[in-house]
């Protein structure tokens, strides 16, 4: 006979009263159930979600009324160290997916979390990312609706990995793609580039820089929606992630067959990151970015784009930086502060630093 | 950065460059082919590209870029037996950045730290030293490695480790002089060069004495030359200026920084450690007398080479390389035969192709690479056409 006080004990949802994450969290057993409940379910905190189905579901319905196409992208986070100048892990893992799906055009809707946690991370460590997770979602309107944890043995991972996967919805008529840029066409850039980069460069410490530099990360579908009311028709779009704006421009450069010719004059840099550049021997052009987009517009509607981008919180910065020519093709040429040319390519190997 | 804009200013670049203009053509009318002027270092060839400095001098001055780059000199066998000790167990292999993607006849660095060797990128051979404090029972060894520049700094490391009794800390010494260099390119039989760019951080150390010799036994004209855009071009004006009035001599554009006599400390210290070697091996240039240094006898204990056991064998440079050409000025980078097809930034088989200051990762990473390309097959059928 089951005792109707202790059954309503084990039906309430679990409390996580361990210090640290042990191979026991990743069991499939109560210890597990009871990380996901405490840790995960109670902050992220949505119908969806609090069903614990092996999947979340939607209704076709509700997705065909705000637009034609579905937009899906995936992205994992591996940043070392987890929490940096301006943001952390978390933070990274929403608004890096919310960014793909954004630049496409996409309203973004729901995500889902997977989880790779090392054995012995601690589990406030762990509260406060989710709870960063979950304050961004609601900054960029989304929500968590499905997730994975795994635990594994010290040393397989590094402290823990988020990968994300999201699901947008493509209203009709938007048409953004890499291919689009034409000759007279103008190139916009939501702010100061290179800020994150320079963040993690700074928070792992190895150069005792005495810096302030703070991670640009930020959801942008809410400043890509305005520049969409005011021009449907943006031709390119992208987040300049990974290889900083250099490598999106020559992206474009090549998928649409265009020079695009940039002038360094016009390119936001901070001091701050142009100082440890200049010390550490790096490029801005290449530092990554999380939140900054680079959209390449007709030149018709340029102005009121970056207008409508400079009263949006996340665009105060922006500026054109760059206008794309016929020839030569697949070039982006940089007019440089001083006077001169050059050629900016893709970023081969790491970035490193020279010695002399 | 205020101060460092002051010498990138577009206005009096603008100013500088007409002036070289007006030299250069009232040299031009006696001259048969463009004026060759070398920048010995590999600061100054990225300054130049960097900033597009080529574009806008006048055709009838050429640029050649010298082998002052510590990377990409380093010949394939030192490779070799950095990635030989760094793969030795119990040991910690310390490099700056720059060397890591060096290829080596088996494998770079960056391929033995994948394949699981401990080697860690540091920024002063000082971290290099506290890990060997922090990590007692691993052997901490530094790739000591570069020019005058770097060389007090890894003598000081060394000092330092001595006074502290530091004894799992070793240096693999790879340092390279950059006066008996010069003096081989001097020497090379088809050198058309008419003047050089000293340069600035190895004379901050060494001082101008050390570059009389090219004033006054080769009668080239030389400037030691700082690496902002504008020092470059104000050091071109300057050599423009001597071989229009005839002088040989060594000026000092760059003395905001390099006292004529150099660092007296740094020296003291280097000579202290290091003493020079018979002979160091180049990438691109072969064997050049007393153009390295080793570790005096004092010091051995310090010395990774006599402490492990290295292979130290001798792995010739690919036969279609011609970095030795390209770093004497005889060819352009380009007109090499493997250039941007056998021999990228991807896959260097050259020395100049290796770090982002040899001249070829140069002309490959900011040049027109179509536009290269179509200049040596045109110089090609020119040649086989005159042939």
């Amino acid at each position: 006979m089951t005792n109707p006080a202790t059954s309503a004990v084990r039906q309430r949802s679990g409390k996580c009263r361990a210090d640290t994450i042990t191979m026991a969290h990743g069991s499939g057993g109560k210890a597990m159930r009871d990380l996901i409940d405490d840790v995960f379910v109670s902050t992220f905190d949505n119908d969806e979600l609090s069903k614990l189905e092996d999947q979340a579901r939607f209704s076709l319905g509700s997705l065909s009324n705000a637009g034609d196409r579905l937009a899906l992208t995936t992205d994992s986070y591996v940043v070392d160290p987890l929490f940096f100048p301006g943001g952390d892990i978390g933070k990274l893992a929403i608004t890096g997916t919310v960014n793909d799906l954004a630049v496409g055009g996409a309203i973004p809707l729901y995500l889902t979390c997977g989880m790779i946690i090392e054995e012995g991370m601690l589990v406030d460590e762990l509260r406060t990312i989710t709870a960063s997770m979950r304050m961004t979602a609601d900054k960029a309107g989304v929500k968590i609706v499905t997730g994975d944890t795994k635990v594994v043995p010290r040393g397989a991972a590094d402290k823990l990995f988020i990968n994300t996967a999201g699901v947008g919805v493509i209203p009709a008529g938007v048409n953004i793609a890499s291919h689009r840029a034409q000759p007279g066409d103008m190139v916009i850039i939501n702010g100061f580039v290179g800020d994150h980069g320079a963040a993690i460069v700074d928070a792992r410490g190895e150069m005792a820089l005495q810096n302030t530099i703070e991670t640009d990360c930020q959801p942008l579908n809410g400043l890509i929606q305005s520049m969409l009311e005011v021009c449907p028709d943006i031709h390119c779009m992208r987040d300049a992630t990974r290889g900083g704006i250099a490598t999106v421009l020559n992206e474009f450069a090549e998928t649409s067959g265009v020079c695009i010719r940039l002038n360094e004059n016009a390119l936001p840099v901070r001091e701050e990151v142009r100082g440890m550049c200049e010390i550490l021997g790096l490029d801005p052009l290449y530092l990554a970015n999380e939140g900054k987009l680079v959209a390449i517009v007709p030149p018709e509607s340029a102005q009121d784009v970056l207008e409508v981008m400079r009263q949006h919180p996340t665009g105060e910065n922006s500026a054109i930086i760059a206008t794309v020519d016929a020839s030569p093709v697949s070039t982006v040429i940089l007019s440089t502060l001083f006077g001169g040319e050059r050629i900016v390519d893709m970023l081969v190997g790491e970035q490193l630093p020279r010695i002399c | 950065m205020k101060y460092v804009d002051e010498f990138r200013d577009p206005n009096k670049a603008r100013a500088l460059v007409h002036e070289i203009e007006t030299l250069a053509q009232q040299l031009d009318s006696t001259r048969q082919r463009p004026l060759q002027l070398m920048e010995f270092c590999g600061g100054h060839t990225h300054t130049i590209f960097r900033y597009g400095i080529e574009q806008m001098l006048p055709d009838s001055i050429e640029l050649v870029h010298g082998p002052g780059c510590p990377v990409c000199v380093l010949p394939m066998g030192r490779v070799d037996d950095c990635v030989a000790l760094a793969e030795r167990p119990n040991v910690i292999f310390t490099t700056f950045g720059d060397a890591m993607r060096v290829p080596g006849s088996r494998k770079s660095l960056l391929q033995a730290k994948a394949d699981g060797a401990d080697i860690r990128m540091v920024y002063s051979p000082l971290d290099a030293l506290d890990l060997a404090k922090n990590n007692p029972d691993k052997e901490v060894i530094f790739f000591a490695l570069g020019f005058e520049t770097t060389m007090p700094s890894t003598a000081l490391t060394v000092l330092q480790a001595e006074q502290d009794n530091i004894n799992n800390f070793s240096l693999f010494c790879n340092h390279i002089t950059t006066v008996p260099t010069i003096k081989a390119i001097l020497d090379s039989p088809d050198m058309q060069i008419d003047g050089f760019l000293a340069p600035g951080h190895v004379s901050m150390v060494v001082g101008e004495r050390p570059f009389d010799f090219v004033a006054e036994t080769y009668e080239k004209p030389i400037v030691v030359t700082g690496f902002e855009p504008l020092d470059i071009l104000q050091s071109i004006w300057m050599l423009l200026k001597q071989l229009k009035q005839n002088r040989h001599d060594v000026e000092n554009q760059y003395a905001r920084i390099v006292p004529a006599d150099g660092n007296t400390a740094g020296l003291d210290a280097l000579s202290k450690v290091f003493e020079l070697r018979e002979f160091f091996e180049w990438r691109g240039l072969g064997s050049i007398d007393h153009s390295g240094v080793k570790m005096r006898d004092d010091y051995a204990q310090y010395d990774a080479e006599r402490k492990f056991s290295v292979p130290n064998l001798k792995i010739a440079d690919p036969k279609s390389c011609q970095c030795g050409e390209v770093l004497k000025g005889t060819i352009r980078p380009w007109e090499c035969k493997v250039f941007g097809t056998q021999c990228t930034t991807e896959t260097p088989m050259g020395a100049l192709m290796v770090s982002t200051e040899g001249a070829c990762a140069a002309y490959y990473n900011f040049g027109n690479l179509d536009e290269l390309l179509n200049k040596r097959n045109q110089n090609s059928q020119l040649s086989a056409a005159s042939a």
